[in-house]
């Protein structure tokens, strides 16, 4: 049976479902982060003393990663526009970029985990390290469904491209969309954890 | 493809460069601020303040928000009401205790 309203638009909508429902399911991360940025502000206002970021964490990677991130957001936007250029081949070129760049985050994070178990600090050693560790490896997670998606969409995934073009650049567009959100939620983790 | 359309899709790829540069320098200034290590209050504001603004621009121009249909501009309005409340919670929980 085929998946109705994958391309043509929903007249009660007005959109077709593969970008409500993505945009419903952001929602949805937008409060599970949301409920992580509530228990980080309830256990800082109620904590005696808070360390500064810098003191357990090493800036310079996180701003590494930072930058890592967002050219990651312009690979995987130029991925889109060129499908809608119509040019697979650029579109597979901005695509391995940005799944490149996800494997470049998680290497600079396994340097930084790394850092932090060699010098005995755990979840366990005090609140700070646990609300990082927790809100870190969450996001974490999140780009690796984001990486396992776009090398999907980059490998197999692709065929679709022959024989539908307008469904593919729709799942890459909505594929595109988390990569994007996994990018903004870092946006505010960085300064949260790492420069306040 | 028409003209017209590839037209439309060269304007969009200059706001991507236009927002990449855009998030690069306020990546930069967010850094170099936290050096200055204003009072905790300040420090705070001005993170968050950078951060929002980052936020939107990856939200309004790689997300395409800005010129995305309403019934999904309905559903993260409401989104945002409700994160809203949800950080409020724990900080009005703290105002309450102040003075006890």
């Amino acid at each position: 049976m085929e998946i109705p309203y994958t391309v043509e638009i929903r007249p009660d909508t007005g959109l077709n479902s593969g970008k409500i429902g993505i945009w419903l399911f952001l929602a949805s991360e937008v409060m599970l982060f949301g409920a992580l940025f509530a228990t980080y502000i309830l256990l800082r206002v109620g904590a005696v003393e808070w360390p500064h970021g810098a003191h357990y964490l090493n800036i310079p990677l996180a701003t590494l990663n930072t930058v890592v991130l967002i050219s990651s957001s312009v690979t995987m936007v130029m991925a889109w526009a060129s499908l809608k250029r119509d040019d697979f081949g650029k579109f597979r070129m901005y695509m391995a970029a940005t799944v490149g760049f996800g494997a470049v985050f998680l290497i600079v994070k396994y340097f930084e985990y790394s850092a932090k178990f060699h010098h005995g600090y755990f979840p366990k050693t005090n609140t700070f390290l646990a609300i990082y560790f927790t809100m870190t490896g969450l996001h974490m997670l999140h780009v690796m469904g984001g990486m396992a998606v776009n090398a999907y969409l980059w490998g197999p995934g692709a065929k679709l491209w022959r024989s539908d073009k307008e469904h593919f650049t729709n799942r890459v567009e909505n594929s595109g969309l988390f990569w994007h959100f996994v990018d903004l939620v870092w946006i505010f983790l960085f300064p949260v954890l790492y420069l306040l | 493809m028409s003209d017209t359309h590839a037209f439309d899709l060269k304007k969009h790829v200059r706001a991507y460069i236009l927002v990449f540069v855009s998030l690069m320098v306020l990546t930069l200034v967010t850094v170099a601020v936290s050096r200055f290590h204003l009072p905790v209050h300040q420090a705070i504001t001005v993170a968050l303040l950078i951060a929002t603004i980052k936020g939107s621009l990856v939200a309004c121009y790689f997300m395409h928000l800005i010129s995305e249909k309403k019934l999904i501009l309905w559903v993260m309005a409401l989104t945002v009401i409700f994160f809203a409340v949800l950080l409020w919670i724990p900080m009005a929980t703290v105002a309450d205790r102040i003075g006890h």
